[in-house]
């Protein structure tokens, strides 16, 4: 298993190198200050606003693209199953913002969408008469949701309609003879159905959602002030703009065990189902 | 029991409703792409289609380059990847012991430690090793990131090819690497594809490694767009040729691939 080996190093050696950071005085610009520092590091992080505001932010994200995207994602895996015409092409575009690079979609919709003068959207409030609003001044972290959601709606919308269309006909039929009407039928027949893909589409946004950075990057710099700042950002910020290596490891065991706390109970959900 | 019209009708209305207000961002850019600088920033839908956006991005001497840096990292670390999980996937799918199903869960576990955790550590790495900004250090980067998805997924592929096969190739002599090569490989090439295409697709579109540890000598298309984002880039028919051009190669092979990408992404869980 030579893999398992190249995996296991690339793992446990930036592993340890982060951990042993986390105890070191280690800055870039201040090579005098160096040495071991014990817990200093991590009591500067506990004690920093900004770090509190980034982990916040992190989960709020987190909760808000999952429900987003796996609620309206089952309900338009339902939509889409139903036959109409062009059903195949509609399906086409609605699932194309999944292959858009993250760089792009942040782009995109800072400046062709939500750019307070030009973007679409204000232009079109100002036609009903309403006042444009900054997005990403006003409501950064908001925004940041709306682009994520945008581009992880589709992969659950691809995922969730394919469990939709496995599901038998003939019990839709008889749960249709027994009187179930479309709404009974959606909630006991369909979403138990689901449960499963909804479980795998959920570890999968867990996964790329815990360490969304391109989007923060591009659009907001997790501004203003730290209201948009995730930990991957916060982390960034800290080593490669503020040269603070020692305090940026240390907000990366943060990081390392809060997922793995996320990791540790979908593993287990998952490896139940596991057939090995 | 037939749905009525009405029903149908309006089944077909909120279908392609919401369809086309998910494709909208995507099909501004493209339009945007076709206006001159001035129209781009009026919104409006009436103007004379112009290539001028395109000409200009693709006489910037760096769009080929950065292009090109997408293409080989991509590609390089697909491959890669592939090398590697073979091997490991065959013999955890064929030859399985008590830790296989450990190790394959632990492999996923990786995947959810977030890359900043071990950014620095990367970083200080590659500055002495003198990978930072070259192609080979991103190629390596690819390859371990998306390695326990591929293992994951060419394992699920290799699970459904029954053991009697293999069994019956090594009765006639076959050793173990022509058995991978002979027999499981052309048995699972649409499991391969689909997951060297997954892999494809994720290198191509990664945007963490990429911003932080290229700046220009091996900065993929990521890093390109990601430069129009300085307020003094604010070049919106520019910006949208550019993204176009990063993001068509990719949408097209996605629209054709959607299916076996499913039954990838989700380990086989949903069929």
């Amino acid at each position: 298993m030579p893999s398992v080996i190249v995996l296991l190093a690339w793992m446990i050696v930036p592993l340890v190198m982060t951990v042993w950071f986390s105890f070191q005085y280690y800055n870039l610009v201040n090579p005098e200050a160096a040495g071991f520092a014990g817990l200093d590091n991590y009591e500067f992080l506990v004690t920093d606003p900004d770090f509190w505001a980034a982990l916040t932010n992190t989960v709020i994200l987190l909760g808000s693209v999952l429900v987003i995207t796996v609620g309206f994602g089952t309900l338009l895996a339902v939509l889409f199953d139903q036959p109409f015409p062009g059903r195949n092409i509609a399906r086409l575009l609605a699932i194309s913002p999944f292959f858009v690079m993250p760089t792009v979609s942040a782009l995109v919709w800072k400046n062709l969408l939500m750019h307070p003068i030009y973007g679409v959207l204000s232009v079109a409030m100002r036609a009903v008469g309403l006042e444009p609003v900054d997005w990403f001044a006003q409501y950064p972290l908001a925004s940041v949701i709306a682009i994520v959601s945008w581009e992880w709606l589709p992969f659950a919308l691809l995922i969730l309609l394919t469990a939709v269309q496995s599901l038998d006909h003939e019990q839709r039929e008889a749960a249709r003879m027994d009187g179930a009407g479309a709404i009974a039928q959606f909630f006991f027949l369909t979403l138990p159905h689901l449960s499963r893909a909804i479980g795998v589409v959920v570890m999968i946004e867990t996964i790329f959602l815990l360490t969304v950075f391109a989007e923060i990057f591009v659009t907001t710099s997790g501004g203003p002030g730290n209201a948009s700042t995730n930990l991957a950002f916060l982390i960034y910020a800290r080593a490669l703009l503020q040269y603070d290596i020692g305090g940026a490891s240390a907000g990366g065991v943060v990081a390392i065990v809060l997922a793995n706390i996320v990791a540790f109970f979908l593993v287990r959900s998952i490896a139940r189902r596991l057939e090995v | 029991m037939q749905d009525s019209l009405l029903q149908r009708v309006t089944t077909a209305i909120t279908g392609w409703a919401v369809a086309l207000l998910l494709f909208f961002p995507i099909g501004w850019m493209v339009l945007t792409s076709f206006k001159t600088e001035g129209d781009a920033v009026k919104s409006s839908l009436a103007f004379t289609p112009t290539l001028a956006s395109y000409g200009e991005v693709l006489a910037r001497a760096d769009y080929l380059s950065f292009a090109l840096n997408s293409v080989v990292v991509s590609v390089g670390g697909t491959v890669l990847a592939l090398l590697f999980a073979i091997p490991a996937a065959y013999s955890m799918a064929f030859h399985p012991t008590a830790r296989t199903r450990g190790t394959l869960l632990w492999m996923l576990s990786t995947k959810m430690l977030p890359p900043v955790g071990v950014l620095v550590p990367i970083y200080l790495l590659f500055r002495t090793a003198g990978l930072l900004d070259s192609r080979i250090g991103l190629v390596l980067i690819y390859a371990l990131m998306n390695l326990p998805i591929v293992v994951w997924m060419l394992f699920t592929f290799y699970k459904e090819v029954p053991n009697d096969i293999l069994e019956a190739g090594r009765m006639d002599g076959a050793r173990v690497f022509s058995e991978v090569w002979h027999l499981l490989l052309p048995l699972t090439m649409p499991g391969v594809a689909s997951t060297g295409l997954l892999s494809l697709i994720l290198c191509w579109n990664e945007a963490f490694w990429s911003l932080n540890l290229t700046s220009a000598g091996a900065a993929p298309l990521t890093t390109f767009i990601a430069s129009f984002s300085s307020p003094e880039g604010l070049f919106f028919a520019k910006l949208s040729a550019a993204s176009t051009m990063a993001v068509a190669p990719i949408l097209v092979f996605g629209w054709f691939s959607q299916r076996q990408l499913v039954r990838g992404l989700t380990f086989g869980a949903v069929k």
